[in-house]
């Protein structure tokens, strides 16, 4: 291995409006080497390896590829160089087949047998089997990311970067990703990827560079470092306490009877009860979306099929059910959950129906609520004239929990409460949300984090390809067997 | 029957604007790229042409120009779409509305005149052949090149790169450009495309359709073939039977005057804009059907550096 | 972003501009009279014609005031109207349609109440409401059940309007004693608008756009349906999150809107024309749009613009009255003064920079 690093990075530098997303990072990657980088949201990993990929410019900085200086923001650059790109969200072309969306992204024009011969010895050689006359659009999230990865590959690349590569995949497929890494990896390729994932860290990657708020912290190698420093390394200090809590769960608020995700898709059926949080584990995508609209009252259902304290409220619309005391957190604080160009005062109109009086608006009484949750949930804003999309990811996600659990609902929705979200405004609305739940309500969290589900839920299920597994007591379930139950395998027996 | 084959190739010579146009706006919408200004643009395309025409007494010379003058609006819009990032519809809008007040404004001395004769349409003797000569021989150029150019976007679209290429932007621009493509040209080229298609039917309409000129001649005909790539679901050959049908429609008094029917003209008049509503609404009853067959960033703005 | 060929660049802005906001209208305006100034010396006269005829003669005198809030009135009318339904991303660009059908239900009902005194013209005028809601209503039901998207129907419905109209005046409502040609016979003095002003053409119909203006204001601001239009306008996801009806939110916005481009269509004819032409409307539906833009799509703004786009259409008479240029000329102008906004706007959320040098 020659002592020239494959990739270099010197002093790069990226700011957006309002925050800078890299400060003066540095980063070296050997020829052969699994390199990670490790931090958590907002750290400013995905737009450092946009940059190296060339689909970002740096304002400052300086790249060398194999000992020579890269100028210049250019994918098609990078791509000459050897430099190939697996994003988290996937850039595939639904409509188009796995063929076709290959060849978009070689640069070489190849035939159309040649091509398909040329994915199949790949997929062979690497355990990444794909059909290239297969419709992209009818794939699975982890097929499809082997169509990205092929293609990759097919490149001949001398640095492949991933981003977040198993945020959308099974422990199961997770270990074949790992394989073929390591097979790469020996081949003289040089592996980056982004992971907020400590254990995969520790087992994949033989240097780590810690990133925090745009800035490096620490270049370490994992193997040397156990899950606590490396934690402590990227959040800067002592992850905050979550609050114990035991209480004994009261009767069903929230009881789910025969709710199919879709026509003919297979009837769902659980129950949350007052006082305890019930969480639903899950990647992204296998039909927890679909389960909160109907939940919520976006979309209708059979009446019977969702009742609250007794009464069937499928038929109803969010806001008869808001009137019966259920209350939804969604998933997207953009758009979604919040209108940006508003302000909160007016946000809280939303949802807070009592602020309607006979078809006119109540500003002030809006303001003054709006003043409430900012108060007690430790909004940093301007005040509640602000607008919503100037608020901080963190801040805005703690004023959207904080409108619904100030009005006190009997029962609460929250899809993905922390995504985004730094790490004191996270602990806040986990702290919110059991303090909610010692006063009786019945919560139902969706989460992709396995740790907070386990940190807040007493019951856990997993929804996997839009069917829901039994629910069981959180510390029963060990980490490995809630890895085959994401995968869709749980006992049928029992329900 | 004579009637009847008269009536067709009449359908095909009053559809061929609208397929012109249409072919066009399929090529730009392709990349996800909407132009509402197409009316504006075969207005303006169309009293450029006359002038030209009427001028220089070359008709050649009249299409070339009004090609000209689409593919400059077509600019226009392209600079404020891809480069100042402006609400797609709203700039297409504004191109209608200044593509009309053009054409009012440049057209004035025209008004009342006249083009100096071509030759007959179509291939000699064999336009002469009963029944089928009229409708397979007897029209002008621009009706063949009018069918060319749909065999030839249909070919590039789907058995070439370039045709990849356009159909992966207008799916997802946010792709492509990870890709290394760029976004912006790609759909530059289709909209200048749209333009000289779009101006090549203005100059045809005014003078060879109906060889004078008059304020707002193309009567929703824009509009109308804007619909119609709705209708063809983005596909070329579909645009070609709809366009055809669509010429047919406004045939209908011709037709009706011919079986013996008395109607005010003006209600006969309604029948093409009748019809695109009653298709339109037929067509879109289920939304997801047209999310299937729409390019997926139709509309949507695309700004990289956002 | 680099713009071509200049040594500038457009970044982003962190939140729009309040200051572009309202001075890209400003600059729009400003740019298209350059452009006018340009195009007059252009076709041989004096560049400072281009602003006097526009701006100054129609203002120079009580009579000629009163002449520019008459042309406003319908502008502003249908602008209102559209400015609500284009907060709540409902494209109606019909309003042409709309107006027509008010102008021929306003005209129907004041040729019925021929000879009958009172207050026909208070029924003419809300006839003229419900005939442009009935029109707009079409584009509503359309969008609703069938999801047609309402650009394309309420277009298409604009030439089955003026279609409407040319059957209507040479048939129906042709005035037996007119010679033949296409004009309804005139209307009663009942029938016809009161006026504001001795010696002037300004009649109630523009108390009635204020009006119409400052309960558009009301609604916005104050009212539940105004903050769901908003919102269905803003962000559809956080309006199906809410709660709000969109079906609510569409019919809502088409029938106001179509029933104030009616009123302005039937204040046309009940108002300055006293009978049904086929000539009711040079494209005020259209212009309303740019006047809807233009003022910010808020019922004040839209009031100023309004009064804008009238000062354009005088200026195109009196060009072609006094200097001999085509009126045509007013259309080359709105289109211009919408693109110029357009690109104005660019300026609200991005900032212009010298080109930075590559890193």
């Amino acid at each position: 291995m020659s002592a020239t690093p494959r990739l270099s990075l010197r002093e790069i530098t990226k700011r957006y409006p309002g925050v800078v997303a890299n400060d003066g990072v540095s980063l070296e990657v050997a020829a052969g080497e699994i390199h990670a980088i490790l931090g958590e949201n907002g750290a400013g990993k995905s737009t450092l390896v946009k940059i190296i990929a060339g689909a970002v410019a740096a304002d400052a900085g300086a790249i060398e590829f194999d000992g020579r200086p890269v100028v210049g923001a250019d994918p098609a650059v990078a791509r000459t160089l050897g430099v190939a790109m697996v994003y988290q969200h996937f850039s595939l072309f639904d409509s188009l087949t796995v063929g076709e969306n290959i060849a978009l992204g070689l640069d070489r024009r190849l035939g159309r047998r040649e091509l398909a011969e040329a994915i199949r010895s790949a997929g062979e050689r690497y355990g990444m089997q794909i059909d290239p006359t297969a419709h992209v659009h009818d794939l699975s999230m982890g097929e499809r990311q082997r169509v990205e990865i092929v293609r990759a590959l097919l490149a001949q690349p001398k640095l492949l970067i991933l981003d977040e590569p198993t945020s959308v995949l099974t422990p199961q497929a997770s270990e074949a990703l790992f394989t073929t890494l390591r097979q790469l990896a020996s081949e003289g390729v040089s592996v980056l990827f982004i992971s907020h994932k400590l254990d995969e860290i520790r087992r994949l990657a033989s240097r780590c560079t810690v990133m925090r708020a745009g800035r490096v912290v620490a270049v370490v190698d994992p193997r040397g470092e156990s899950e606590q420093s490396l934690a402590r390394l990227m959040i800067g200090g002592q992850p905050p306490q979550i609050a114990a809590h035991d209480t004994a769960p009261g009767q069903p608020r929230l009881a789910v009877d025969g709710l199919p995700l879709s026509e003919g898709g297979e009837p769902l059926s659980f129950e949350v009860r007052a006082g305890e949080i019930v969480g639903i584990a899950g990647i992204s995508g296998n039909g927890q979306n679909a389960l909160m609209a109907l939940l919520a009252g976006e979309r209708s259902a059979r009446a019977e099929s969702i009742r609250i304290d007794g009464r069937p409220i499928g038929t109803l619309g969010p806001r008869q059910r808001r009137a019966l005391g259920l209350r939804y957190v969604p998933e997207e604080r953009i758009g979604h959950g919040a209108v940006p160009e508003l302000s909160l005062a007016e946000n809280a109109l939303l949802t807070i129906d009592r602020l309607q009086q006979r078809g006119f608006v109540q500003p002030a009484a809006a303001a003054a609520y709006a003043g409430e949750v900012v108060h007690h949930f430790d909004v940093r804003c301007p005040g509640t004239q602000a607008r919503a999309g100037s608020l901080s990811g963190g801040n805005l996600q703690k004023y959207l929990v904080g409108r619904e659990v100030l009005a006190e609902p009997a029962v609460l929705l929250v899809n993905q409460p922390t995504w985004g979200v730094d790490v004191g405004a996270a602990a806040a609305i986990r702290n919110s949300l059991i303090a909610l739940r010692s006063r009786g309500c019945a919560i139902l969290v969706v989460s992709e984090e396995i740790d907070e589900l386990f940190e807040l839920a007493d019951r856990l299920m997993v929804m996997a390809g839009g069917r829901l597994s039994p629910a069981v007591a959180a510390h029963r379930l060990p980490a490995d067997e809630l890895g085959m139950w994401m995968a869709g395998r749980w006992p049928r027996a029992e329900q | 029957m004579e009637a009847a084959a008269t009536l067709v190739a009449a359908s095909i010579a009053a559809g061929t604007p609208m397929l012109l146009a249409a072919i066009g706006i399929l090529a730009h919408e392709r990349t996800g790229v909407v132009n509402l200004g197409v009316e504006g643009m075969m207005l303006t395309a169309a009293i450029v042409a006359f002038a030209v025409a009427h001028d220089s007494g070359s008709h050649v010379l009249g299409f070339a120009a009004g090609a000209v003058a689409g593919v400059l609006l077509a600019a226009v819009f392209a600079f404020f779409a891809l480069v100042l990032h402006a609400n797609q519809y709203a700039a297409g809008l504004a191109i209608a509305l200044l593509g009309a007040g053009a054409s009012a404004f440049i057209g004035l001395p025209y008004s009342g005149q006249g083009l100096p004769a071509r030759g007959a349409d179509g291939i000699a003797l064999l336009r002469d052949l009963p029944v089928f000569g009229p409708i397979l021989f007897g029209h002008h150029l621009l009706v063949y090149f009018a069918l060319l150019l749909v065999g030839a976007v249909t070919w590039l679209l789907f058995r070439t790169r370039a045709g990849l290429v356009l159909r992966a932007v207008g799916e997802s621009p946010e792709s492509a450009h990870a890709l290394g493509i760029s976004v912006r040209g790609v759909r530059l080229a289709a909209l200048l495309f749209g333009g000289a298609c779009a101006g090549l039917a203005g100059a045809y309409l005014a003078t060879v359709y109906t060889p004078l000129w008059a304020e707002n001649m193309t009567a929703g005909r824009g509009w109308i073939a804007l619909a119609l790539v709705v209708f063809a679901t983005w596909r070329p050959l579909r645009v070609l039977v709809g366009a055809y049908l669509f010429g047919g429609v406004t045939m209908l008094q011709l037709y009706l005057q011919g079986v013996g029917v008395q109607a005010p003209s003006q209600l006969m008049s309604m029948a093409p804009y009748v019809a695109t509503i009653v298709v339109l609404a037929l067509i879109s009853r289920n939304p997801r059907w047209i999310r299937l067959n729409m390019p997926a960033s139709l509309g949507k703005p695309f700004n990289p550096n956002a | 972003m680099r713009l071509p060929m200049s040594g500038l660049s457009l970044v982003p802005r962190g939140s729009p501009s309040r200051l572009w906001t309202w001075a890209s209208p400003l600059l729009a305006l400003l740019l298209t009279v350059t452009c006018g100034m340009l195009l007059f010396s252009l076709l041989g006269r004096s560049p400072w014609q281009a602003v006097s005829m526009f701006f100054i003669e129609p203002l120079s005198t009580r009579r000629g005031v009163a002449e520019v809030l008459l042309k406003a009135t319908p502008l502003a009318l249908a602008a209102v109207g559209l400015a609500l339904a284009f907060r709540a991303n409902v494209w109606n660009i019909g309003a042409e349609g709309q107006l027509i059908a008010g102008s021929i239900a306003a005209a129907a009902v004041a040729l019925a109440g021929a000879g009958s005194g009172g207050w026909v013209v208070a029924l003419a005028i809300a006839a003229a409401a419900c005939g442009g809601m009935a029109w707009a209503s079409i584009t509503a039901w359309l969008r609703d059940r069938f999801n047609a998207n309402e650009i394309l129907v309420s277009l298409m419905l604009v030439y089955v309007a003026q279609l409407l109209l040319s059957y209507v005046v040479h048939g129906p409502m042709r005035d037996p004693a007119g010679f033949g040609f296409p004009q309804s016979p005139m209307f009663d003095r009942a029938a016809r608008l009161p006026l504001l002003l001795d010696g002037t053409r300004l009649h109630v119909g523009f108390l009635l756009a204020l009006a119409a203006a400052a309960a558009a204001w009301l609604l916005l601001a104050r009212s539940v349906i105004g903050f769901q239009l908003r919102v269905a306008g803003l962000a559809p996801r956080a309006a199906r999150y809410a709660g709000f009806s969109s079906r609510r939110v569409l019919w809502t916005v088409l029938l106001i809107s179509g029933a104030l481009a009616g009123i302005g269509g039937g204040a046309e004819v009940t108002g300055p024309m006293g009978q049904l032409t086929p000539s009711v409307s040079p494209g005020y539906g259209f212009a309303a749009i740019i006047v809807a833009f233009v003022g910010r799509l808020h019922p004040v703004g839209v009031v100023a613009a309004s009064i804008l786009m009238a000062l354009f259409y005088i200026g195109g008479e009196l060009s072609q009255s006094r200097l001999g240029l085509p009126s045509s000329l007013t259309g080359v102008y709105q289109g211009l003064l919408l693109l110029f906004l357009l690109g104005a706007d660019t300026l609200i959320v991005n900032r212009v920079r010298l080109r930075a040098t590559p890193a």
